[in-house]
């Protein structure tokens, strides 16, 4: 099994960033050389790119009718200067909005490391590239460190809503986003660690209770929750904040925790915001029952 | 499990088991089918009858009939294409005894009037299982090279084509025999290390008791 110290090792050992010793290791196991590996992810980077894009078109309106146009409307406010936070902070919940409400309303979209987790890492790389002035290839290079995490999450706990709840996925991503922006803003793979344990510490029990049993509500503003929480943890990382507790054990924590949950928090729709008056409400709505 | 399991797919949302892996199981029985379909019954049991529509599973089901593949951007707008391309597709509830919540049963025609019906699972992050060709069982995932071969149950067929695709060099990895009933049609499922070029599947249809052979091939 993969484990976050495994990477910090190799990347102490070799003096490489955690980016460049995760796709060595995957060039090395899938058989293709570093540049294959980095085309493929500039081409889900590009997706990435593209469904934010998509996702900031005030029409777009899904199936259920229940999401839709939420990021139209904090972008433009953000565009106005108008952002409570700053510009910086405006751009990124709308664009995690803008991914999210791509997906509910059968956009392309990559999953990362789920569907209904999908706004996370592009919401975070985009902004931070921009906002940094960086080039393509450091978001590209970033998605390896995010991918090492999430490797070593899948591996030892589970990045599934239905068996860990939304700590699972919503939080992984966010773990995940949190140690990619760390390395993209030009902190040590010992920082990319401690911002992604600091991450999912933070949503740890998280619970995953859709509506009507749709990656809608609540998993779509999930999402910017997600990101606002990564960059939180990477500017504490950034500032040498360490967790107290290891990535590592932080993972082995979650999957604890997902274990605990009851059947009716783990994407059953049974539980938690699907089991309110609204929720069931709609529904019933929706499917003309309720489960 | 590698980078790309982590960072990828990329699909077309809302869910990876309501909607990407819905296509898949559309696509497994769109290449079981001989030529194009024309018809379609579909029947949706468990979260797909319960949640299918909210996730587009419907339109899904249809893309993946029609051969696109999980990140097709025409997928939303399937059903419209089936009915210009003169595809009738319906849909039903079942409720199929100890299947996975989110199962497809697809039985499709083509102009000839020939048929192929498909049981399968969408078993999450955009995996499937095809467990039924035809009533008879199978155990499909479409992730490696596989081979389908419907043949007269009569003593040889399996030395037959186990024996010929080793002669063309072709190693295979897995293997289920599953039929009716004795002497009647049975289904070989050959799951390959590589795919075999079309050369080697041409001849294996030349045999005698062979009905039909099918490669499928996993998703670019």
């Amino acid at each position: 099994m993969p484990t976050i110290a495994g990477y910090l090792q190799i990347a102490e050992e070799t003096g490489k960033t955690l980016s460049q010793a995760v796709l060595e290791a995957q060039a090395e196991e899938l058989g293709k050389t570093p540049e294959e590996l980095k085309e493929k992810m500039r081409r889900n980077f590009q997706v990435m790119l593209e469904s934010a894009q998509e996702g900031e078109n005030p029409e777009l309106r899904s199936a259920s009718g229940l999401t839709g146009g939420a990021a139209a409307r904090v972008m433009e406010r953000t565009r106005r200067g108008e952002s409570l936070c700053g510009e910086y902070f405006g751009k990124a919940v709308a664009r995690a909005l803008a991914v999210s409400e791509c997906n509910a309303c059968m956009g392309r979209i990559v999953a990362a490391p789920t569907a209904g987790s999908c706004g996370i890492l592009p919401a975070a790389l985009i902004t931070v590239m921009e906002e940094k002035n960086l080039p393509e290839e450091s978001a590209v290079m970033a998605l390896f460190t995010a991918a090492g995490i999430g490797m070593v999450i899948a591996s030892n706990a589970t990045v599934s809503g239905a068996q860990g709840g939304c700590q699972a996925e919503v939080g992984s991503a966010s773990a995940m986003a949190a140690a990619a922006v760390t390395e993209m803003a030009g902190g040590t793979a010992v920082m990319c660690a401690n911002a992604c344990a600091m991450a999912l510490k933070n949503v740890l029990g998280l619970v995953c209770d859709p509506v009507a049993g749709l990656v809608e509500v609540p998993c779509v503003k999930r999402n910017v929750m997600g990101v606002v929480n990564a960059l939180a943890a990477a500017e504490m990382a950034l500032a040498g904040v360490e967790s107290v507790i290891p990535a590592d054990e932080v993972i082995l924590a979650m999957k604890r925790v997902g274990n605990t949950l009851p059947a009716t928090l783990r994407e059953t729709a049974e539980g938690g915001l699907a089991d309110t008056p609204s929720g069931r409400q709609i529904a019933m709505r929706l499917f003309g029952k309720t489960k | 499990m590698n980078a790309f399991d982590v960072i990828g797919p990329v699909m077309i949302g809302p869910s990876s088991s309501h909607t990407a892996g819905a296509v898949r199981i559309g696509n497994m029985a769109g290449a079981l089918l001989p030529g194009k379909p024309v018809r379609a019954l579909i029947g949706l049991h468990g979260s797909f009858a319960k949640t299918g529509r909210g996730h587009g599973t419907e339109k899904a089901l249809t893309a993946g009939i029609m051969g696109m593949l999980p990140s097709d951007t025409r997928i939303r707008n399937s059903l419209e294409l089936a009915e210009k391309e003169g595809i009738s597709v319906v849909f039903e509830e079942v409720e199929i005894d100890g299947a996975h919540p989110n199962t497809a049963l697809i039985t499709l025609w083509n102009e000839q009037g020939d048929s192929v019906s498909v049981q399968g699972a969408s078993i999450g992050g955009g995996e499937i299982l095809i467990t039924c060709v035809d009533g008879m069982s199978v155990e499909l995932t479409g992730n490696q090279p596989t081979l389908l071969v419907l043949h007269r149950d009569v003593p040889g067929v399996i030395a037959g084509v186990t024996n010929y695709l080793a002669m063309n060099g072709v190693n295979i990895g897995g293997f289920k025999l599953s039929r009716k009933k004795k002497g009647d049609m049975a289904l070989m499922t050959l799951e390959l290390d590589e795919a075999p070029d079309e050369r080697v599947t041409n001849g294996i249809r030349c045999f005698p008791q062979i009905s039909r052979c099918v490669l499928i091939l996993p998703a670019p």
